[in-house]
């Protein structure tokens, strides 16, 4: 038997050596090894060596754990992650549950009050806040004022500031990221459920609830990494006894150059982002990130199932009388219309903090009132008559520019090489463009830092261009892979049979047909790079600062309403590019 | 013991002037139905005709507009889906991606609060009577499409529902498998006794499946009955049309002074019978393939060239041009000499083979 399969087996032909179409990733791979992986591998590697002989040593960690400070920075850092992690998800999860069950068209629009809020600079949301909490805030003048409060309450520079601050700035991220998967579940399965005599409640806890579970565990390895790396809302909103890890970093850093334990800690932070990651792809799979249906290890048998469908039961039962008992009191009406109540609710939440700002660029006063005294264009003047305001726009416009096209270039050529390859590295270099999403920020521009010192490139807009090419080559990629994900590769086929080349069928073909996401890639990158801080705080130096970097600046130093001023530009300019990102988005997949 | 007549005579579901409509756009009119213990009836029409809305209505996934509906003599209307006693097999399925095969079907014994000892003997019982016995701890997507569409069917009949609605449920199988599962679902309904509500829009699974076959189109009842009586008997030009192929001559009525009608049509003068028959009034004649002879053999008559010859295995048609753009179908059995292309012949017809027809 064996003998004759091995003797009718085909030979193989002798293989030529075939431009693949994997080689279109190289570029990318190249800018990735030499300006990601390196800087963090570095970055790494320094936090082990001692600073004087080079030798190794666990000495600059031995220090986080025996110094109380550092120590409890750490603790403080996990505590505030974990908690914002659950508030988000507690707080996104009906927002994103009410937008999955919206008609499609409805949910395009209604999804752009969660979309805004995301895409709205962190300076600004953090200033919004400092605004409304602040002791002579919005919400201090109402009480007063109503005479509901008898003296200002305490809301800035506390956890409690802090954790609105976070939940604010995380609940859009933990939204967006759910919601691909809740809409992905089959509206059908619900309604199976109710004509196999599921009460609402038990449908929803029993079905949809398990089938959400991977989006919504997503969302909470995504809020929780982001918050591990997190710095201006604390640095704004909270207290000293809200420090956590990466401001600690950046005055490592910046003040005392100790790279060896900033490295140390950054180490720690990437550890344990890399760690929940592997957790995550342990229990759900990493592909339920990209918003596809779980299969494979959700539907795994076991003790970790069996428990988890009778914890499900128990829920069900609970929640089944509960609601039986709510609509008895409240009348079906009522309690029908509780969530979209809540949701409006929600919505005023991540968008009236911003919109307060406004009007407040607008003041005539000297002091960041609300409601201003009166309105003028003063602090316009200020900032379009102050050197460096206007250098500072002028660069990050031209940043933005230059890391867009780069940005889309590469990514460009990335997706396109993914999509047509079977290659068993395909997966391995999905992960590697979308990880620079994963790293904390703080990490890459640490270790970017060490890089561009020895390389000279600090303070130089080439520098800067690098460094937010790096964080926006995730989102020009994704924005592109979607759109490659539906392009019918049969057209180009019918190209090659009518007598185009590859590069002709992609220039007349496949690009006229992706344009639309090459655009949205092209905004997506220019966001990103437009409102960065993380990189520039380190990269931009001296009068070279970007706009971030110096309405960064200025917040630490003093308050004013300049800072109003620029934050209604800012805020005008990223989302009227978000609005039109995502019209041809939307357009591309009509 | 004798049943009190009203419920021995009483449908499993009276379905009484039940309408729905979306802002201005009527997806039902009223509709009147009666289906009985036992019984399978078909929903059959082309896509837009209502029966689906009809369906959902029935499982109280949909709210009607108006009208009410009455299960075991009992008004439903207002009952929210998962307190009807119906059972409804999706098109695609639906069963719970996150369930194992016996999760699946021992899910409406849980919500019905059986003992887990119960719900087991029952889930194995169903999987037995699908013959799937093997596959229990296997999720859906682990099987092929005609075992899903087993485990749908068993998720459906382990409760006993008062009636079964299924939506288009062999739509997703190809033709093969889609023939030897509605022997399967024949086999379970005369097993179970089960009253089934059947939706599709395949003339054919209707008329293999059916105790009888409601027809609908333009958001209404068309016609209602057994299948060999709406395949020979249909009252309307569009019934003709979508059961079976027809021959429809449409024309205008003219009764003759000697008592004898006629229907002008543009293939010539057909003789028709009918009472009552207004002169002038627009009618179709409708005859079925196999009834039309080659040659000339009676009253009705027609002439034309043959304009195409399709062999189909068991038969041989011809389609015959009998005026400009109006073509004839003409079934002719193996052995029987056929015509040449082009040839000009005579059809003609019994005349109780043809049915009048509103056009």
């Amino acid at each position: 038997m064996t003998t004759t399969a091995v003797s009718h087996a085909v030979s193989p032909a002798p293989r030529r050596f075939r431009f693949g179409p994997l080689w279109l990733a190289a570029p990318g791979l190249a800018f990735l090894a030499v300006f990601f992986l390196v800087p963090v591998a570095r970055l790494m590697g320094l936090s082990l060596e001692d600073a004087d002989t080079g030798a190794l040593t666990m000495a600059h960690y031995a220090r986080i754990f025996d110094t109380d400070v550092y120590f409890r920075v750490l603790l403080i850092t996990f505590r505030i992650a974990a908690l914002t992690t659950l508030f988000s998800l507690l707080f996104g999860y009906p927002l994103a549950y009410w937008l999955a069950r919206l008609p499609e068209h409805r949910r395009g629009t209604m999804i752009l009050l969660v979309m805004v809020p995301f895409w709205t600079s962190y300076l600004v949301k953090s200033f919004a806040w400092v605004i409304v909490l602040g002791r002579t805030g919005v919400i201090n003048q109402i009480g007063m004022g109503t005479g509901l409060l008898s003296e200002p309450l305490e809301l800035l520079h506390n956890e409690f500031g802090v954790m609105v601050g976070m939940v604010h700035a995380m609940t859009p991220l933990a939204v967006l990221t759910m919601l691909p998967v809740m809409t992905g579940i089959d509206r059908r399965l619900t309604q199976a459920s109710g004509t196999l005599g599921a009460t609402p409640a038990k449908g929803f806890w029993l079905v949809y609830f398990p089938l959400s579970l991977p989006g919504a565990a997503a969302a909470g390895l995504l809020t929780f990494i982001s918050s591990l790396g997190f710095f201006i809302v604390p640095a704004l909103l909270g207290g000293r006894q809200q420090t956590m890890l990466a401001q600690l970093i950046i005055v490592q850093v910046q003040e005392i150059l100790n790279w060896a334990f900033a490295g140390a800690l950054a180490a720690l932070m990437l550890t344990t982002a890399l760690v929940t990651c592997w957790l995550y792809d342990r229990v759900f799979g990493l592909s339920s990130l990209s918003g596809e249906p779980s299969d494979g290890k959700s539907g795994r048998k076991g003790v970790l199932r069996g428990l988890g469908l009778a914890v499900l039961d128990a829920l069900a039962g609970v929640s089944s009388a509960v609601s039986t008992g709510a609509n008895r009191v409240l009348g079906q009406a009522v309690s029908t219309r509780m969530l979209a109540f809540y949701c409006a609710l929600m919505f005023a939440f991540l968008m009236l903090p911003t919109l307060v700002v406004l009007p407040i660029g607008f003041t005539s006063s000297q002091f960041l009132e609300f409601p201003p005294p009166g309105y003028g264009l003063d602090w316009f003047r200020t900032y379009f008559t102050s050197d460096l305001w206007v250098a500072a726009t002028i660069r990050s416009f031209g940043v933005a520019f230059a890391t867009a096209i780069v940005a889309t270039a590469i990514g460009g050529f990335a997706a396109l090489a993914l999509a047509r390859s079977n290659s068993r590295w395909r997966g391995l270099i999905f992960a590697l463009f979308l990880a620079p999403m994963i790293v904390p920020r703080i990490v890459i521009a640490v270790g970017l830092f060490y890089l561009f010192a020895q390389m000279g490139l600090v303070a130089t807009d080439v520098g800067l261009v690098i460094g937010h090419t790096v964080l926006a080559l995730p989102f020009a990629f994704v924005a592109i892979a979607a759109v490659l994900k539906s392009y019918d590769w049969r057209l180009d086929q019918a190209a090659a049979t009518l007598g185009a080349n590859r590069v002709q069928a992609l220039r007349f073909v496949t690009v006229p047909l992706i344009k639309s996401g090459l655009t949205a890639a092209f905004l997506f990158a220019f966001i990103t790079s437009f409102d960065e801080l993380t990189v520039a705080i380190f990269v931009s130096g001296g009068v070279k600062t970007t706009l971030p970097k110096q309405m960064w600046d200025d917040m630490i130093l003093q308050l004013n309403p300049t800072l109003a001023a620029v934050s209604v530009v800012v805020f005008i300019v990223v989302t009227t590019l978000l609005l039109a990102a995502e019209r041809l988005r939307r357009s591309s997949q009509a | 013991m004798l049943a009190k007549p009203d419920q021995a005579n009483q449908p499993k579901l009276l379905v009484d002037g039940l309408a729905k409509s979306y802002g201005p756009a009527v997806a039902l009119k009223p509709t009147h139905l009666a289906v009985e213990p036992g019984e399978f009836l078909t929903l059959l029409g082309p896509s837009g005709s209502g029966k689906t809305t009809l369906l959902q209505m029935v499982s109280g996934l949909v709210a009607p507009t108006q009208g009410r509906l009455f299960i075991d003599g009992r008004d439903e209307t207002q009952t929210p889906v998962h307190k009807r006693d119906i059972g409804l097999v999706f098109q695609h399925y639906a069963l719970f991606p996150h369930l194992t095969v016996a999760e699946n079907i021992g899910f409406p014994l849980k919500m019905r609060g059986l003992s887990s000892a119960d719900i087991q003997k029952q889930v194995a019982g169903a999987l037995e009577m699908v013959q799937l016995g093997h596959l229990a701890g296997r999720f859906p997507r682990e099987l092929s499409g005609g075992q899903q569409q087993r485990v749908a069917l068993a998720r459906c009949f382990v409760y006993k529902p008062a009636i079964i609605l299924m939506d288009e449920p062999l739509g997703a199988l190809d033709k093969k498998l889609r023939e030897h599962m509605q022997f399967e679902i024949k086999d379970l309904h005369r097993k179970t006794g089960a009253t089934i509500i059947y939706v599709t829009h395949d003339q054919e699974e209707a008329l293999a499946l059916s105790d009888r076959i409601c027809l609908m189109n333009h958001a209404r009842v068309e016609q209602i009955g057994p299948p060999h009586e709406i395949y020979a008997r249909p009252r309307t030009a569009f019934a003709a049309d979508f059961i079976g192929i027809s021959n429809i001559f449409r024309g205008r009525v003219e009764c003759g002074a000697d008592g004898a009608t006629h229907l002008a049509t543009a293939s010539g003068r057909l003789r028709i019978d009918g009472d009552n028959l207004a002169n002038d009034a627009e009618m179709a004649l409708v005859v079925r393939p196999e009834h039309i002879e080659l040659g000339s053999a009676g009253e009705n008559e027609v002439r034309g060239n043959v304009a195409e010859i399709v062999y189909a295995g068991s038969e041989t048609r011809l389609l015959v041009e009998v005026a400009a753009d109006e073509r004839v179908t003409v079934r002719v059995l193996p052995g029987k000499p056929l015509p040449k292309l082009g040839e000009n012949i005579t059809l003609s017809w019994k005349p109780e083979a043809a049915v009048l027809v509103t056009p």
